[in-house]
């Protein structure tokens, strides 16, 4: 069980350097969302299942899609589809 | 960016002129300029030059005109240097500077961070401050008091209630600044505004029209989600959960449905009358049944009402009307979180 917190704590931190890293605005949101469902995880394991059920359905849940509204709301996703388009034409 | 035309002439430009050093005469100034010219041709000066007025020639004004124009030249080259310097080395200097700064300043709150837990009490040690009698009293006491098999519900709904009662005012309180930022309301006649109307024709791109797999996927997805959320909620004094979680996985639930069937078919069972009606009495039942005692005089509710045999779902006292309660009023707000960032409006 050690080294199953450990292995988790390591994805904890490579996904919290690659979300603020990353320069993909969408991208990071999936990074963010797997950030919090690594962490839901981690609160099954130091045995709390409430917060694993609130950080499941408000972390990776909600949030994001709230983060992707918004992102769709400042046309920040648009340039990606206009890209993929090209070829096509 | 727009220049306002009066920008030239403005006492702004001036001040910046002069800050910069250029010597770009007004129509005053020229007037100035050949004033003095003159009356040093006349050899009486005046202005700068009227101290030294007394002590020097005609002849010498001529070497000294020359030394100061040559000295202008070298102050307007060195003033067009500094007003470059940003664009130029400044840009590149601010850069590293501000990469040096984020770097220590990082460092050292992980340093002061990192120093501050290795004095923290080691986890799980018995002599820790958190383990005292409040523990003990919650673990052994807090089936017999409470009657909620769940300990936590028993806490967080029981003995700390009052705690529990201002978060979901501070939910509420958030629902409400976002209503605030985001509600685009109907115009005064009681018709939509051109800005609402704008806005219901930009949602149309938000809708996915007839996906079929997203629309066959919530058709079998939603009932279970929004079964467990309310089986989290009712369960919440026998299993973990409570109303928090239950209601922030009925919310989730509703939003995947309204992404998949459209705002017409969530509108029919849930519009923002009923969101306001939900919320009013949702909290309004908390807060009389939380604040009850402060007027009975420390006289709690819980004496009338039986708890029940503890492991049934009917039993723990306020506890599940309680967690009911909250789970309501997280649901709505998920759900008008979504709508309002989504077009405004529910």
């Amino acid at each position: 069980m050690n080294f199953l917190i450990l292995i988790l704590l390591g994805f904890l931190i490579v996904c919290a350097l690659s979300v603020c890293l990353n320069k993909n605005l969408l991208t990071s949101i999936v990074i963010f969302m797997s950030y919090s469902v690594i962490m839901c995880i981690i609160w099954i394991v130091l045995e709390s299942p409430d917060l694993a059920i609130t950080e499941a359905a408000v972390g990776a849940g909600v949030t994001s899609v709230l983060f992707f509204i918004t992102l769709k709301k400042i046309h920040a996703m648009k340039e990606e589809s206009d890209d993929e388009n090209k070829p096509q034409i | 960016m727009k220049i306002n035309p009066k920008y030239e002439t403005s006492k702004w430009r001036k001040f910046e002129r002069w800050v910069d050093g250029d010597s770009i005469p007004t129509e005053a100034e020229i007037e100035e300029k050949l004033e003095n010219t003159t009356n040093l041709k006349n050899g009486s000066k005046k202005g700068n030059n009227k101290k030294k007025e007394d002590l020097q020639e005609v002849e010498e004004t001529d070497l000294e005109d020359v030394l100061a124009a040559y000295r202008q030249q070298e102050m307007n080259h060195f003033y067009t240097q500094y007003k470059n310097w940003p664009k130029t080395k400044g840009l590149r200097l601010f850069k590293r500077v501000y990469n040096l700064i984020a770097i220590i300043v990082c460092v050292s709150m992980i340093l002061v961070l990192l120093t501050v837990v290795s004095y923290l009490p080691k986890f799980g040690d018995v002599a820790n401050p958190a383990n005292n009698e409040v523990t003990k009293r919650y673990i052994e006491n807090g089936l017999e008091e409470t009657g909620a098999v769940n300990i936590v519900a028993g806490m967080i709904l029981d003995y700390r209630a009052f705690d529990t009662l201002g978060e979901s005012h501070v939910l509420f309180i958030a629902a409400c600044c976002v209503l605030i930022l985001l509600r685009i309301d109907y115009g005064k006649d009681g018709k939509p505004t051109s800005e609402k109307i704008a806005e219901e024709e930009n949602d149309r791109n938000y809708e996915p029209k007839n996906d079929k797999i997203l629309q066959k996927t919530a058709f079998v997805l939603v009932p279970p989600i929004i079964l467990f959320g309310i089986y989290i909620i009712l369960n919440g004094h026998l299993s973990p959960g409570g109303g928090f979680s239950g209601g922030a996985i009925i919310g989730a639930g509703l939003i995947l449905y309204l992404n998949a069937f459209g705002f017409k078919k969530t509108q029919r069972f849930l519009s923002y009358r009923l969101f306001q009606k939900v919320t009013l009495v949702a909290l309004l039942f908390y807060s009389a049944a939380k604040t009850y005692s402060f007027y009975t005089g420390a006289n709690h509710l819980k004496n009338m009402i039986p708890k029940g045999t503890a492991g049934n779902i009917l039993s723990s006292g306020l506890i599940l009307p309680l967690n009911i309660c909250v789970g309501m009023v997280v649901a709505c707000t998920m759900y008008s979180f979504y709508c309002m960032f989504r077009k405004g409006g529910m």
